[in-house]
């Protein structure tokens, strides 16, 4: 079976004092290849930790993730991963950093090379190949990170908040991208991000996650995401339906915090 | 008090070149961007080290030196005050054991350090009391014994009643600890005359307000001493054998202390078990000061090349233990995460991400390591050492060597100045990317 599998999956973390907390709870989701899927929720809500679960950084108390048909036991470079920022290694240059993955496979040099230059020429830094990755602006970085990970041509591509912490117009400009990559090479995503506009937009799967336990609340399936591929993600967001989904997930998201700070109240 | 008075030259320095550099010559002069801040109290960015303020800190230190020191390298008229050179006079009346009395005087001359001084003699007049003459060195004073030329003789009863016109009340034959407080302190010409306990006279020149050189010799002599030493040697050795001794033990000793350091952080870093079993160690050894272990080594590995290598090799070891384990446990986990879902192994983790990772923490640990080092091997020649630049200070400062200990110690400062700007050097070119994770 081709895709990605979460199967029931559950996960709860003992705390030294004795208690426990259920971080996610009976999560069961399908992702057909191919497929953008974005998840939103509150703080604390558990998406990070799925991601882990996925990349295959922590194992889930119960059921498993099936990824194309075999069990998920650890990391993978089948997985690859976008971090939210300082997850390049600043002693590379640019095209270290992207030809990594080859390299630890032992690839060829000039074979590398190859992947490297077309990669970079793909995110546009063609012309700061030799660069070292300090000497990057943030957008920048996160667009080798994204070369990076495509240069070890995974199966699945798994992004906590990579555009979280870029300022708005460079945010606008890599959601294009992201959009770009994703049909251009037509890889599985799954991204977690904060903002409801992003998940929004990139999103051709939406699922919204509560807390306490962490679960899925609600899924949607979005026409935006095909929309904006290759136009103005402006034009997009005048869509009829956009306006008012914005607004539903965003009451349902602000009833979970309300929720949570109510119950802080009780508690203390 | 007259000891303030070098201090106080200082501060009026500093108040006073501030007041000329910044209120007269420099008003508005600043035209960069910290000009057009309107709040620079607190903002660490507009404070920025004064040059100006720096070559006037240096110059004013060697002045203050040469001016106190009498040195040829400052003009004459800036000297402060030296010892008084030449002759002095005061009279004296003794009073008989029958109650006679008579006058004489004392002629005295101080010698010049440099150079030859006549031998004074005087006519010794007549009466029971003669006239004396009494020599004095530089910065001294001399005791004399007035009877010895004289009819009248302390043992006989015959005692000092007037200095220099001034009445003496102390009486050494009945002395008690009430007369010795009302010992008299006359003001002669160019000198102080008191009493011993015995009735001698103590005449001390004025000192004025230099430096002996044996207690600060003069900048030029520090100069000269180290061209001496420097082609002639000191105690079997040139000054470079001794400061290259020193730094070879240093070089050696940290070389060691990194070898098995680095691994057996790197090993802490990665493994409960290692953690577990060195931390107490490590912890431990850590705070205790390498100089309080020149003791034990000494008694284990004696005084030879084997006891301060082995110091050194302690002094490192923890230090660079330390950094190791930290450069490692300060890794971010996003860069590890990565690098396994790119698919690197865990020894390319290590190879890769771990070991340059911890390059920057490294470099820190090996500046400080080596400045740790170069204290303690000075330290350690200072207790035990047959050559090396702490011998030489210690030797030095046995035979009163003022100017070999400061040529010892600027020397020894300019080295460990060398050695940080060296590894500062060092770890720009090989970690540029320190700090920019």
């Amino acid at each position: 079976m081709s895709g990605l599998s979460i199967e029931n999956i559950s996960m709860r973390f003992d705390l030294p004092n004795g208690t426990s907390v259920q971080a996610l709870k009976n999560v069961s989701l399908h992702l057909k290849e191919g497929e953008l899927l974005s998840v939103l929720g509150p703080s604390g809500c558990g998406k990070t930790t799925l991601l882990n679960i996925v990349a295959g950084f922590l194992a889930p108390t119960e059921g498993q993730v099936v990824l194309n048909g075999h069990k998920v036991t650890g990391p993978a470079a089948e997985r690859g991963m976008v971090f939210q920022q300082g997850a390049l290694f600043e002693w590379m240059s640019v095209r270290d950093n992207v030809g990594f993955g080859p390299r630890m496979k032992g690839m060829a040099k000039a074979q590398m090379a190859e992947i490297v230059d077309h990669l970079l020429d793909v995110v546009g830094l063609g012309d700061f190949k030799d660069k070292m990755v300090y000497e990057l602006s943030g957008g920048m970085q996160q667009r080798v990170a994204l070369a990076r990970c495509l240069a070890n041509e995974p199966d699945i591509i798994l992004m906590d908040e990579p555009l979280g912490a870029l300022d708005a117009l460079t945010r606008e400009k890599m959601q294009s991208l992201v959009l770009k990559l994703w049909k251009e090479t037509g890889k599985t995503i799954i991204l977690i991000t904060h903002s409801v506009e992003e998940a929004l937009l990139l999103g051709e799967r939406l699922i919204v996650m509560a807390p306490r336990p962490g679960r899925i609340h609600k899924e949607y399936r979005l026409p935006f995401a095909d929309m904006g591929v290759g136009a103005d993600l402006r034009e997009v967001k005048k869509h009829p339906d956009y306006a008012p989904t914005r607004e539903e997930i965003l009451n349902m998201i602000w009833n979970m915090e309300e929720e949570i700070m109510g119950r802080t109240e009780v508690a203390s | 008090m007259t000891s303030l008075i070098p201090f106080a030259l200082y501060v009026g320095i500093f108040v006073g070149s501030y007041l000329i550099v910044n209120k007269l010559i420099r008003r508005a002069a600043r035209t960069d961007f910290t000009a057009l801040k309107t709040v620079t109290f607190g903002d660490e960015s507009a404070v920025i080290s004064d040059r100006t303020a720096s070559i006037i800190s240096v110059a004013t230190l060697f002045l203050l030196w040469g001016m106190f020191t009498g040195s040829v390298l400052v003009p004459p008229f800036l000297h402060a005050p030296g010892p008084y050179i030449g002759d002095g006079q005061f009279t004296y009346v003794v009073e008989g054991p029958d109650g006679q009395r008579d006058e004489a005087t004392v002629f005295w001359r101080v010698q010049d350090p440099e150079g030859e001084t006549e031998k004074l003699t005087v006519d010794p007049g007549d009466g029971p009391a003669r006239n004396d003459a009494l020599m004095i060195r530089a910065y001294r004073s001399a005791q004399l014994s007035w009877d010895k030329n004289d009819e009248f003789k302390r043992k006989d009863g015959a005692r000092l009643v007037e200095i220099a016109g001034q009445p003496v009340a102390y009486d050494p034959a009945t002395r008690d600890e009430a007369d010795s407080a009302a010992k008299p302190v006359i003001e002669v010409d160019h000198a102080t005359v008191t009493l011993s306990d015995k009735g001698a006279l103590i005449v001390t020149p004025y000192t004025g307000l230099q430096m002996e050189p044996i207690w600060l010799p003069p900048p030029e002599d520090v100069v000269k001493r180290l061209v001496d030493i420097a082609s002639e040697g000191f105690r079997g050795a040139t000054l470079w054998e001794h400061l290259g001794l020193s730094l070879m033990r240093v070089v050696v000793g940290f070389f060691f202390g990194s070898l098995i350091g680095i691994p057996l952080g790197y090993a802490m870093g990665l493994s409960n078990w290692f953690r577990g079993w060195f931390d107490p160690i490590v912890e431990f050894m850590r705070p205790v000061p390498p100089l309080a272990l020149i003791p034990l080594v000494i008694i284990w590995a004696g005084i030879g090349e084997l006891g301060k290598i082995i110091l050194l090799f302690l002094a490192a070891l923890w230090i660079m233990a330390i950094a190791a384990r930290s450069g490692v446990s300060g890794v971010r986990i996003s860069k590890v995460h990565a690098a396994y879902s790119l698919g690197a192994s865990k020894g390319q983790i290590m190879r890769y991400v771990i070991v340059p990772n911890s390059l920057p923490e490294i470099f820190t640990g090996a500046r400080v390591a080596m400045g740790v080092c170069w204290g303690t091997v000075v330290a350690a020649e200072l207790v035990a050492a047959e050559k090396g630049a702490g011998m030489m200070i210690m030797v030095a400062s046995k035979f009163q060597n003022t100017d070999i200990v400061m040529m010892g110690i600027i020397m020894i400062g300019v080295i460990g100045f060398g050695i940080d700007i060296l590894m500062r050097w060092a770890e720009r070119w090989l970690v540029p990317w320190k700090g920019k994770g």
